[in-house]
């Protein structure tokens, strides 16, 4: 682990000017935390199954515009759209920033400002995040992000706050770090797509009080030459819920990782992704790493992760339940499952219990499979043609991740993403 | 409607002749019963019709209101009005009934040149023909054929037939594993599609679900050939004697 980390890191990265205190600690603390763990290499257990290389700064990150001129996704919700391009914020493309029960900053601006309790979770949720496995893009993230949103939200929020990436620059390097305060029994919903930058390192830390909400919906393509890695890092407190559902279509390189600690008794946490590759399109690599922490009573975990690949495509799934001592009653679900549409498609899944309680529910399944010729040859015989048949049973294999959106007009758009990514991929 | 010349059919997989040359002609608007001992070839002439992948034809020809249709997609066959109603439905989870339905009613009729139908009208018409048989909307809106007992997997296949108004319908031992009330309630539903524009092959072991649904012509197969063929007597002969008699007759 103690090779020299990112030797090019230092040259291309460098910690932005005039930040407050608060915030220069924290990138300080974050950039000896990477340091002391290095970057990722292919000896470390947690990237046996990715390789790390293109996510490293060593290189400068090339990825050719996508433009495939259909309507952004979202675009016909009612939303507060907050504009990123390349990693900049666009102020133009954005919306006026005020919201009923809702503050909104940038990390940039914020960062110079006494802001307390954007303090107390900038960087903190994300290094009790690198206990027991240290996630060194994390690290990175929060010791050298250019910019991001720092949203407070006291109440309902009348309508979900969306995270446009937009790409402009072939060679751009993007990194982002949000930070989202859900105060007690208040509620927001986050969106997030959009192709963001030739190489992209994402990190969002979410502090959900006692009570409070946080949904999340994301859709990560369908550029296909995207190279990012993500961290979600989340503190659940008593009663509050946590949900978050990304569909992911094309991406040479695609890491998620999703880090949750239910700290309050019944807290409720649900993770779930449909990953879709094609490697007649391009290489593709998606990676779903989770890990999921009970340190609470009767609190339930829900992880539900559905790839569908093919010609080469590799989904890769890591996910862990850990159960704390004292963790009674908890109900954890995991399930990562593939869809292998031919023989050169692989998944490598890697699921994980550990419990140290004795009064808990949990299962996990993982299953690689093809799809059922004898439900293929059923719906052929009652007329459907093959390509369309096939795609039914593509989605009836999505459809438990799909169901984990609540809100039934993003699903229904979701469900039409994938229709239309099917349908061109015959 | 259906004319069966000297079907030879064996499987792919290994080397193993399962018809023998089967001779079969079914007129518009009747009903014919297959019966015969296990292993005789009754449900790999259904498949076969119906276009199963893993079985290969070495002769002769299946003609479907005179078109072959043994070179046909499975889908095709469908669209050109052939149905099997299967001795084991298939469940396919994830996949709504009613859509599964909307999907095939709107494919077949695409295919035939036909507008897709309305959901509106689609909605009317599956209620009228499932109240019928018995299906309730629970039953409509669940998976497909998912933790549906026997009996309802079977009305389920009748539901399909009457929505989709084949031509030729074919049900492999949709008797089996029915009690009584649910074997009468499928035969309704068979009856009810009985018509001079409609032809039925009825796959069966047993003589009783000819009580309710009236064959025209019987006919026995045996080693991968129809042996012997005649009136609903024959069907009775059967169900009294087994099927020694006949076939010793026959050798």
């Amino acid at each position: 682990m103690a090779e020299p980390a990112h030797q090019g890191a230092q040259a291309v990265l460098t910690m932005p000017d005039g930040q407050g205190a608060w915030a220069s600690e924290a990138r300080a603390a974050a950039r000896a935390r990477f340091d002391a763990m290095g970057a990722p290499t292919k000896r470390d257990e947690y990237w046996k199954f990715t390789d790390s290389a293109p996510l490293s700064y060593d290189t400068t990150p090339h990825a050719a515009l996508f433009r495939p001129g259909e309507i952004p996704l979202f675009t016909n919700l009612d939303r507060l759209k907050v504009v990123f391009r390349d990693g900049q914020f666009d102020a133009e493309a954005s919306d006026d920033l005020a919201m009923e029960h809702v503050e909104i900053h940038m990390l940039a601006e914020a960062a110079k400002a006494d802001l307390h309790w954007a303090k107390d979770i900038y960087g903190v949720l994300e290094a009790r995040g690198q206990d027991p496995v240290s996630r060194p893009f994390a690290a990175l993230n929060t010791a050298y992000a250019k910019n991001g949103v720092v949203i407070r939200v006291t109440g309902k929020a009348p309508k979900p706050i969306s995270l446009i990436y937009a790409h402009d620059d072939e060679d751009s390097d993007a990194i982002l770090h949000h930070v989202v305060k859900v105060e007690s029994g208040a509620s927001l919903t986050i969106l997030e797509n959009g192709p963001a930058a030739a190489r992209f390192n994402k990190c969002m830390e979410i502090d959900v009080a006692d009570g409070g909400e946080f949904h999340h919906i994301r859709a990560q393509g369908r550029d296909h030459e995207r190279r990012a890695v993500t961290h979600m890092f989340a503190r659940l407190g008593t009663e509050s819920v946590y949900k978050s559902f990304t569909m992911t279509v094309n991406g040479v390189l695609t890491r998620n990782e999703c880090v949750i600690e239910l700290t309050g008794d019944d807290a409720v946490a649900h993770v779930a992704g449909a990953a879709l590759g094609d490697g007649k399109t391009g290489d593709f690599h998606h990676d779903d790493t989770v890990f999921i922490t009970h340190d609470a009573l009767n609190c339930e975990s829900r992880q539900v992760f559905k790839k569908v690949l093919r010609n080469g495509a590799v989904g890769v799934f890591q996910g862990k339940i850990l159960v704390k001592e004292g963790a009674q009653k908890t109900d954890g679900y995991q399930i990562s499952q593939s869809l292998l549409l031919d023989d050169d498609s692989q998944f490598l899944a890697k699921p994980e219990l550990e419990i140290y309680a004795d009064d808990v529910a949990c299962s996990h399944g993982s299953t690689s499979g093809a799809i059922d010729e004898e439900a293929l040859f059923y719906l052929r015989s009652r007329g459907v043609p093959e390509a369309e048949a096939q795609d039914l049973l593509v989605l009836a294999f999505l459809a438990e991740a799909l169901d984990e959106v609540e809100d039934e007009t993003i699903s229904e758009e979701l469900l039409g993403r994938l229709q239309d990514w099917l349908a061109r991929h015959r | 409607m259906l004319e069966i010349k000297n079907l030879a059919v064996g499987l792919e997989e290994e080397e193993k002749q399962i018809l023998k040359g089967v001779d079969l002609t079914v007129n518009s608007g009747e009903v014919h019963a297959i019966m015969g001992p296990n292993g005789s070839g009754k449900s790999t002439l259904s498949y076969v019709l119906s276009g199963r992948d893993g079985y290969e034809v070495t002769s002769g020809e299946a003609l479907l209101e005179g078109e072959d249709i043994l070179e046909m997609e499975p889908e095709e066959r469908a669209a050109a009005g052939l149905f099997l109603a299967f001795q084991y439905p298939v469940e396919i989870p994830g996949v709504g009934n009613m859509t599964f339905l909307r999907t095939a009613v709107n494919a077949q009729r695409k295919a035939r040149g036909q507008e897709e139908m309305s959901a509106a009208d689609f909605l009317k018409l599956i209620r009228e023909k499932a109240k019928a048989l018995k299906i309730d909307a629970e039953m409509l809106k669940r998976p497909v054929n998912v933790g549906f007992s026997g009996g309802e997997k079977k009305r389920n296949e009748i539901l399909q037939m009457a929505m989709l108004e084949p031509k030729m319908c074919i049900l492999d031992e949709t008797d089996s594993g029915l009690d009584v009330d649910a074997m009468k309630l499928v035969a309704e539903g068979v009856n009810a599609l009985r018509d001079a524009g409609r032809a039925f092959l009825v796959i069966t072991h047993y003589q009783r679900l000819l009580d309710h649904i009236q064959p025209d012509v019987v006919h026995i197969m045996a080693d991968g050939k129809i042996v012997k063929s005649g009136g609903p007597d024959l069907a009775l002969e059967v169900e009294n004697n087994g099927y020694s008699d006949i076939l010793a007759e026959v050798a």
